[in-house]
């Protein structure tokens, strides 16, 4: 019906199908270049990044360093869980898997977005940590929608386990993943978003120490993110272990010793400023920031009014009270004044047309008794000798108003007033009639625990003042490096080690004043302290807090701050401690609270001492005689040893006291130990044959 | 007639390569499918070959004048199609591009291209190749116009686009002038501006599509992700591949529907720039082949035929390697011969089996 025989033998024009196969050859010829373009001169760049896509960094985990305490006994350790990631890489659809992941993970949507954005900048390839310590049926939806859910994957790490009870949580501290504030902070360059880093106490300040490497391993994967294979791995490097210098059975002590009561306890070793037990209480169970902790137990933590989070023992900035007359006493005997002096209370005295109270009428005194009876009357007379610039000269001397440097971090610095920081802080001169007050520990006085301790401890050590730490680099199974041992303390000022000549009979009258104060006897404010046996000296503090006058109301918020610092022995002690109980009224009951810690450290000493002379009440150890001679060889096998002697001219005799295996097992256990050796070491078969013999003999 | 019938003037060269191609493509799909469920895919395909091939057979034995008397009622059949598509039609993907007649699939929008390339021709043809009055061209647009409209709202934007250039290579060898094609070139990039930024044709996801080839990297988790897989696959090929079955862009599922729209891209990464030149070199040889059947066509409207499939074979070809290397937005637009898939080789073997019937009867005359 077509009339195609009307146009039968007309053609194209050549031009045109010409210009149609040029056409085309140009195509075809742009396709070519671009594929040029790509494959010859791009290969290189496309090639890497199709190994991006491919392969993909999974982390390792590396364990934290554990942290025992100073007879190696495990105080925080790890245990295995497993966190959830979220792989972004290949999958462009995660937005919409959200709801799906949020309800198995048991989840917030809203609270997992905020996560996800927050991962907005950082690298695709790097996994987001979305839940910690998932629960095995957790795992098991992850398991099951493993082709839903591509994205997500598990990782096994160590977590962090505290003691449950909140023990020595403020020393220890806590670890949590590392916020978007300290990723600023150049302190911090090293660390990624997810990352777990300390937070507080030890945790924060030897993070670099505890946390170890995290290794990787290169998967290589699918576009749905399966792992298909896996090309190499970086191993982690686990964290360091770390030996604290506190003492498991003192810090139970002092724990169970200052109770429930807001306040500090700190226990030091005044010869090298190991910290053997540090107490804040209220204290917290640092097992809730190991998992991300929710809000309501934070906002409880924070909003708590005996804030739980402070370290009272480094943070709490309080008048020192009667505590202070120590410092007093020291800065009246070195200017020559207190010595001579003599006082007249009548419960009380004026200075400057005012009335300052005392106590009690304690009478005619001088400065010998003046520290144990705590006279106000006395003090601030001295106070008013000395003049204010005289007494912040010695406090500062002696570390008040500076950090001690301890290694923990946020230590606070306290006050010390005197005519230049009047000036500085309220533009106005000082006013003297405030000396008095500061001269018994009030005014503007402010003292931190430790501070007051290492004052102390100083003034006991015949001017020895030393840095208190609660990591002892000379006692670590792995050495701390040199370098960060280094940065550490540069990162931590303060008054640190530091030897103030004192004359002889300042240390004397001091320390014998304070042995005073916890010896029964009139008007000694620790009388009840005392401790038969025990050169146990201290001074109370009862220190009035603003607003609160006289007030003894207990645990009221105008009670008084009760102190009590004391050591043992009275002259170059080996233990310093320092109680604070906030509000809690009386300084006289934080002195029984010293008293118990003091009883449980003696105690231990004594039970380390008698370790195994004491066992000579039941069994003597034996005396064992002994002759031999060296070995040949480092072979220490009796077959070779007659050939030995044989050869050998260099003939050992010796004596040893062996003491006996304890009569009862399980309790104290004693090692056979030389005790008295007239040659050197021990050959280390001859102490195998003694161990044979006190296995016969029993 | 019958008597110069013969398959000995069958083009067995053009057969040739195309057959070369068929098997290049077989094997990429076995390469691309073999660790998926996809597996298997490779037999199907030498299915669809075989069929394709039978189809041309038959369709090279009826004359093509035949064919173009049948047009005008296929083209009103598949019209009445495109709208019941549109309304029976399958839905699969949010589009509804197939209806099922009885177990079958039926997807009309790749026939139309056939009955478009042959009505088209016929139209033309029986306009002599004078030149074109506006009316004359307006109707040719009608013709296409329509079916453009119906498979756009299924929607199916990559299909669409395959129709208009058998309307432009009819246009240009139908007998436009210069100015009547530079007036129509100014309307249609006016009409393409209103219509972009009018924001009421395209669907965004169809924007966001036509647009992210320009930059990627702008959005390389979004509607970039194809493109940006795309060019990493082929410039991992580089020179000389990375090896059959050894593309990590195509083994790692990274390249999206590798055995399909991107089958170019993973042939590319796995037989590098030698290999993509290969197959550029084959196309542009059936090409070549095809524009010379055109020449020695024994009648205008065998020639229009022909041109008519070379446009749309060009048309895809450029379209698909240009989206895998970057030049072009991602339509959806299978690489004749190549790309996986039943509708695609019918329609390319089925038109070439008419480019041969044109062929065959060359020196009917």
């Amino acid at each position: 019906m077509v009339s195609s025989s009307s146009n039968r033998g007309e053609k194209l024009p050549t031009l045109k199908l010409t210009v149609v196969q040029y056409g085309i050859l140009l195509m075809m010829l742009a396709l070519a270049g671009g594929l040029w373009r790509l494959q010859v001169l791009g290969a290189q760049n496309y090639r890497q990044l199709a190994e991006e896509n491919r392969v993909r960094k999974e982390p390792i985990m590396a364990p934290r360093g554990k942290l025992f305490d100073r007879e190696n006994r495990l105080i925080v350790d790890n245990y295995p869980s497993v966190t959830c990631f979220l792989v972004r890489e290949q999958n462009h659809h995660v937005d919409a898997d959200l709801p799906l992941i949020a309800q198995g993970l048991n989840l917030d949507l809203d609270q997992l977005r905020a996560t996800l954005r927050r991962y907005r900048t950082s690298p695709g390839y790097q996994p987001i940590p979305i839940k910690e310590d998932i629960t095995a049926d957790e795992q098991a939806f992850i398991a099951a929608h493993k082709n839903e859910l591509p994205e997500l994957e598990t990782i096994d790490v160590e977590r962090r386990l505290y003691p449950r009870d909140g023990f020595a949580a403020h020393l220890i501290g806590y670890v949590g993943e590392v916020s978007e504030e300290d990723l600023n902070n150049p302190r911090f360059a090293y660390y990624e978003p997810g990352d777990v880093v300390g937070k507080a106490g030890v945790e924060e300040t030897y993070d670099a120490l505890l946390r170890g490497q995290d290794g990787s391993r290169d998967v290589i994967v699918d576009s749905h993110g399966r792992e298909v294979g896996y090309l190499r791995t970086q191993h982690a490097v686990p964290g360091q272990d770390l030996r604290l210098t506190i003492d498991n059975d003192i810090q139970r002590a002092a724990e169970m010793a200052l109770g429930n009561a807001p306040g500090a306890v700190i226990v030091m070793d005044p010869r090298n400023g190991n910290i053997l037990a540090m107490v804040s209480h209220p204290s917290y169970d640092p097992n809730e920031f190991a998992v991300k902790i929710n809000r309501a137990d934070w906002n409880k933590l924070i909003t708590d009014p005996l804030h739980p989070l402070m370290n009272k023992a480094i943070q709490d900035q309080l008048a020192p009270g009667s505590t202070f007359k120590i410092i007093m006493s020291a800065a009246g005997l070195e200017e020559g004044v207190a010595q001579n002096m003599h006082v007249m209370c009548n419960g009380g005295a004026d200075f400057y047309g005012r009335f300052f109270k005392c106590d009690h009428h304690h009478g005619m005194l001088d400065i010998h008794e003046a520290i144990p009876m705590s006279c106000d009357t006395f003090f601030y007379t001295l106070a008013q000798k000395l003049g204010i610039d005289t007494i912040a000269k010695y406090a500062i001397e002696f570390g008040l108003s500076q950090k001690t440097g301890i290694d923990l971090p946020n230590e606070m610095s306290g006050i010390m007033p005197s005519t230049q920081w009047e000036l500085k802080n309220f533009h106005q001169r000082y006013y003297p009639g405030n000396t008095i007050s500061v001269g018994i520990g009030q005014g503007e006085t402010q003292v931190t625990p430790i501070q007051l301790l290492r004052a102390l401890s100083g003034l006991a050590s015949d001017g020895h003042f030393v840095r208190p730490r609660v990591v002892d680099p000379n006692n670590q199974p792995t050495p701390i490096p040199a370098d960060f041992q280094q940065a550490l303390l540069d990162s931590f000022p303060g008054s640190g080690d530091k030897t103030v000549p004192l004359r002889p009979d300042t240390w004397m009258t001091i320390t014998d004043g304070m042995a005073a104060a916890t010896t029964p006897g009139l008007y000694h404010t620790a009388e009840e302290a005392h401790l038969d046996g025990v050169d146990f000296a201290g001074k109370t503090g009862t220190a009035q807090v603003v607003g609160g006058g006289d007030t003894h109301t207990k645990g009221g918020a105008k009670t008084p701050n009760a102190w009590f610092v004391g050591m043992v022995p009275r002259r170059n002690p080996e233990m310093a401690i320092v109680v604070l109980q906030e509000h809690g009224d009386w300084g006289s009951g934080s002195a029984m609270i010293a008293q118990r810690v003091v009883i449980a450290y003696v105690n231990k000493q004594r039970r380390l001492e008698n370790n195994v002379l004491q066992q000579a009440g039941t069994s003597k150890p034996v005396e064992v005689g002994a002759v031999w001679s060296d070995p040949v060889s480092s072979d220490p096998q009796p077959s070779g040893r007659k050939g030995a002697i044989a050869r050998m001219a260099t003939v050992h005799a010796g004596h040893f006291f062996l003491d006996q295996a304890p009569e009862k097992p399980g309790t104290e256990t004693a090692a056979p130990k030389a005790l008295a050796s007239e040659t050197s070491a021990l050959p280390e078969w001859l102490s195998e044959s003694l161990l044979r013999f006190k296995e016969n003999h029993n | 007639m019958r008597r110069f019938l013969s398959f000995r003037d069958f083009d067995w060269a053009l057969l040739g390569l195309v057959l070369i191609l068929c098997v290049v493509s077989v094997l990429e799909i076995y390469s691309t499918t073999v660790h998926t469920r996809f597996a298997s895919f490779e037999s199907k395909q030498v299915l669809f070959i075989v069929a394709g091939m039978a189809g041309m057979f038959i369709l090279a034995k009826v004359d093509y004048h035949r064919l173009l008397d049948w047009s005008p009622w296929a083209y009103g059949v598949f019209l009445v199609a495109l709208v019941a598509v549109k309304v029976i039609g399958h839905r699969a993907l949010g589009a509804k591009r197939w209806i099922a007649i009885g177990p079958v699939q039926f997807q009309p929008s790749e026939w139309v291209k056939l009955v478009l390339v042959l009505a088209v021709a016929r139209y033309f043809a029986n306009l002599g190749g004078r030149n074109l009055t506006w009316s004359e061209i307006f109707k040719a647009f009608g013709m296409v116009g329509i079916p453009m409209a119906l498979v756009l709202i299924q929607p199916d934007l990559g299909t669409t686009l395959t129709y208009a250039p058998i309307l432009v290579a009819g246009l240009f060898l139908g007998g436009i002038s210069i100015r009547q094609a530079a007036i129509l070139i100014a309307c249609g990039s006016a009409l393409i501006v209103g219509v972009w930024s009018s924001g009421k044709v395209l669907k965004p996801y169809q924007k966001a599509r036509l647009t992210s080839f320009i930059n990627p990297d702008n959005d390389p988790r979004g509607s970039g992700y194809q493109i940006r897989q795309s060019l990493i696959a082929v410039g991992d090929g580089g020179i000389w591949g990375k090896g059959q079955s050894k593309g990590s862009q195509t083994q790692g599922y990274f390249l999206p529907i590798p055995y399909t729209d991107f089958i170019f891209a993973a042939f590319s990464e796995e037989h590098g720039f030698v290999g993509a030149l290969f197959v550029l070199l084959l196309y542009f040889f059936i090409l070549m082949r095809l524009i010379q059947n055109a020449q020695t066509a024994a009648d205008l409207p065998g020639a229009l035929i022909i041109m008519g499939i070379v446009a749309v074979l060009t048309f895809q070809i450029a379209v698909n390697v240009g989206m895998v290397i970057g030049f072009m937005p991602v339509t959806g637009i299978p690489l004749p011969l190549m790309s996986y898939g039943g509708s695609s080789v019918l329609f390319t073997f089925l038109a070439l089996g008419v480019a041969m019937n044109v062929r065959m009867r060359r020196f009917v005359n």
